[in-house]
């Protein structure tokens, strides 16, 4: 009888078939979504309305990376949220089976296997890279260390032209009180040589535009890092007379996502010399003063584009001196819900609502640039939706690409293309361990520390 | 290859108030297979991460050969962590999945070639080179993995638990090739594990942690024959060394009502202490034919070819104490074992006998 470890039992799951091993899984609960490639045994499964991950994995992996994934949820860093451990499981012989973790599919994610898949342009790229950056600084900042940051434990969304990242597998991960430069440094030491490895091999794929060279990527990304870490954390040193540079560090973090929390300011016994440093900064500076505002939950930069649109809204109603709250209220009723309103339900899977928003004011301003006057949001949100929306595919949960070329299992990439054949070259080292494996049946103390054969070798060594 | 020494090492978390890793004396020779060992939080992780460089050393220093990496960043220590990534790219050939990181550290194209082609002749993939890796097994894949450290040709293997995350028949066969490899290569190996079957299989040593303090460092038969200390000998060997407190009486200790003769020279170090352990591990002992020896009730007997382990407690005891007791273990030649229940007789021979103050812990023998 398989065992259940969910904080919130989702009982549909429990009708599945725990008794296969998941490669085994008839096709009728799979879903064939593009993801990464992983050293484990990992399916989309569709239960009820909901499409989850579930990653074979042995039971103290499986139980760390559970825990791991609810910590980082509860210190509201970007990952997928676990549902459970699925432990105790046997097979009809009574043979053990793995345990398996299960992780909600986050909704109109994007792995990038299929953002690269497009003839991705370098603009594109560059934007995903900052996504990673940021990500990997915003654990850093919480006292994560990832172990095997790369591109196929992330996932993307969509985030107003940009993109928001998310970790997707926490298996190595460790959570730390504060990190060391030395993790840090090793953990960006593993991010080089796990995305230079994706990159090369999304190269050899011939899913990479030739215009890119995983070098420069990697050490793009190791550079961006450093920059906004040393934002983030540095130590910034003045004149008493240019007290405006703290005002001004407040601004640049701000800029970047960032709030301070708590900003260490120290004076020499003169006060001619102030040394500035961020001690705690968190991220989300846009999107918690959309949700304080507005309620309204979206990724950073998607929050920043709404609340630009709210200070327009503001100013064109010429409502300045009011309340920021009632504001916020009117623009939400008036402007932001009829657009988000109007979007057909059979388009809604396209995009999510706060993207859609975004690329509705994207349109009116290039349909007011070609009118030359300005078009109201009503009708540019009709005219994006019959023209642009209704184009595009669905992101709600991301189909396979046809462009990725067929794959040897339509459910795991890691298995690669179908192409050469699987016959299998002479391998001395699997006969060898067959021998060995037969050996073994033959001693049942095989747990037991076998000193005499111990002082057998040693003694041949010393001979 | 270098030699490995941590001086005096220390690490103390912030806010911690014991030491996590207490001044660190270890020497490592050139080529030597060093595992650390201990119960978790006994400070072998972190020992291994401050020779890496992710954890800093509070005090004290680590020298790789004559250098001095004590403050130096992890990437320029010459290491390599062994088994850190695996994922393997399903584009790339396997010969390219072991070497890619090369690439990426500009290494000339026929030098690349031939390191990977010299790591795969080593680990037995050399037909394997040109292939893409989706066909291979799950042993393969480790040793692709294996070979990505090996190509890097660092001064300096690290590996932190290295098995703990595969099923338990490819835990035994990763082992022996790791140490089969390890012994070709005659790269420099600290390896850290909480499972004493494994380091005393692997080691060329053994150095033995417990909350931060290294308790012992020996070649992993010395660590068996003559542990310094209580800790060592109950950590190591398994099933583990009975350890049995006795009095201290005239011509020895006394277990119930047999008197155990232990040497006088070693009673005489004890000075003053009246209760000392007694340590016999279970293949030492045997039935005495006599009828004079330490008393075992039986509760189980269990029959593994030529032997029989006994498991029981000191006889003697009221059936209501026997749950709750010290059990005993001996493993004796199996042609006419004992039943259960029943009640026997155990000796030693005295070279056998392992002696150590209950109060220190420290071994007297």
């Amino acid at each position: 009888m398989p065992r259940f470890l969910a904080a919130q039992p989702q009982t549909e799951l429990i009708t599945l078939p725990w008794e296969m091993p998941l490669e085994d899984w008839p096709e009728k609960h799979l879903v064939a979504l593009p993801r990464g490639i992983s050293r484990h045994v990992v399916r989309f499964v569709k239960v009820g309305g909901g499409v989850y991950a579930a990653k074979e994995v042995l039971e103290h992996l499986a139980i760390h990376e559970y825990r791991l994934l609810r910590d980082l949820i509860r210190l509201d860093v970007p990952s997928v949220e676990p549902l459970g451990v699925v432990t105790a499981r046997v097979d009809p012989d009574g043979e053990p089976l793995d345990p398996v973790l299960i992780t909600k599919h986050l909704q109109f994610s994007l792995p990038y296997r299929s953002l690269f898949s497009r003839g991705v342009r370098q603009d594109t790229v560059n934007r995903l890279v900052d996504a990673m950056v940021v990500l990997l600084a915003r654990l850093h900042l919480t006292g994560f260390l990832w172990g095997d940051v790369s591109l196929s434990n992330t996932l993307f969304r969509r985030d107003a032209g940009s993109f928001a990242a998310y970790l997707v597998d926490a298996e190595t991960g460790e959570l730390h009180d504060q990190l060391t430069d030395g993790q840090r440094e090793h953990d960006l030491m593993i991010a080089r040589t796990n995305l230079f490895g994706e990159f090369c091999d999304l190269e050899a794929g011939g899913l990479l535009d030739e215009a890119l060279d995983p070098l420069t990527l990697v050490e793009t990304i190791e550079n961006r890092y450093r920059e906004l870490w040393s934002e983030l954390t540095g130590v910034e040193e003045f004149d008493g007379s240019e007290m405006h540079r703290i005002e001004s560090r407040v601004r640049r973090l701000n800029a970047l996502g960032f709030d301070i929390a708590e900003l260490d300011i120290t004076t020499d016994f003169a006060g001619s010399t102030i040394r500035i440093q961020p001690k705690v900064v968190d991220a989300g500076h846009h999107s918690r003063r959309l949700i304080r505002l507005t309620g309204l939950d979206t990724e950073e930069n998607q929050a920043r584009r709404l609340l630009n649109d709210l200070d327009t809204f503001r100013a064109r109603t010429d409502q300045q001196g009011a309340d920021e709250s009632i504001v916020a209220h009117q623009w939400l009723t008036q402007v932001f819900e009829p657009v988000v309103n109007a979007v057909p339900n059979e388009l809604r899977s396209k995009r999510e609502p706060a993207e859609i928003f975004h690329e509705v004011l994207e349109h009116r301003w290039f349909l007011s640039e070609q009118a030359g006057t300005e078009i109201d949001i009503k009708e540019a949100a009709e005219r994006y939706m019959n023209t642009v929306l209704k184009q595009l595919p669905d992101e709600a949960v991301a189909m396979s690409l046809d462009s990725m070329g067929q794959l040897a299992n339509p459910y795991d990439p890691s298995q690669g293309f179908l192409d050469d054949t699987v016959e299998k070259p002479y391998d001395p080292w699997e006969d060898a361990d067959e021998i060995a494996e037969e050996e073994e049946v033959s001693t049942p103390a095989a747990a037991y520390l076998d000193i005499d054969s111990l002082r057998r070798r040693a003694s041949a060594n010393t001979d | 290859m270098a030699t490995v020494s941590f001086s005096d090492a220390t690490r103390v978390y912030p806010g911690a108030d014991h030491p996590s890793v207490d001044r660190l004396n270890l020497d490592i020779a050139d080529g030597e297979f060093m595992v650390l060992v201990g119960p978790s939080g006994c400070g072998k992780s972190t020992s291994l991460r401050m020779l890496a460089g992710l954890e800093e050393v509070n005090q004290g220093s680590i020298h790789i050969g004559d250098r001095d990496v004590t403050d130096l960043p992890p990437k320029d220590r010459d290491i390599a962590m062994v088994f850190q990534n695996y994922a393997l790219y399903p584009h790339m050939t396997v010969g390219d999945n072991m070497g890619f990181a090369l690439k990426m550290a500009n290494v000339p194209k026929a030098e690349r070639q031939q390191r990977v082609m010299e790591a795969a002749k080593l680990l037995g993939l050399e037909d394997f080179l040109n292939r893409k890796p989706k066909a291979l097994s799950g042993g393969q894949r480790q040793r692709v993995a294996m070979g990505r450290a090996i190509v890097r040709q660092p001064q300096v293997f690290l590996m932190d638990e290295p098995l703990s995350n595969l099923d338990a028949k490819l835990r035994v066969s990763t082992r022996t090739q790791i140490a089969a490899l390890q012994t070709r290569l005659g790269v420099t190996t600290v390896y850290v594990t909480h499972d004493q079957v494994e380091a005393m299989t692997m080691g060329d040593r053994v150095a033995v942690m417990k909350d931060g303090v290294l308790m012992q460092v020996d070649s992993p038969l010395h660590l068996y024959d003559t542990p310094k200390n209580l800790f060592v000998a109950g950590f190591i060997g398994s099933p583990a060394m009975n350890l049995i407190e006795g009095t201290v009486v005239d011509g020895g200790i006394q277990v119930g009502d047999y008197t155990v003769p232990v040497p006088r020279e070693w009673l005489a170090k004890a000075a003053g202490e009246t209760k000392l352990t007694l340590g016999i591990r279970p293949e030492n002992f045997s039935i005495a034919e006599s009828g004079a020896g330490i008393g075992l009730d039986v509760a189980v007997v269990e029959e593994l070819g030529a032997d029989a382990f006994l498991y029981g407690t000191l006889a003697g005891l009221p059936e209501n104490e026997r749950l709750n007791a010290q059990q005993v273990v001996a493993r004796i030649s199996s042609r006419r074992p004992p039943s259960r229940g029943a009640t026997v007789r155990l000796t030693a021979d005295a070279e056998h006998f392992h002696v150590f103050s209950t109060k220190t812990g420290d071994r007297l023998s």
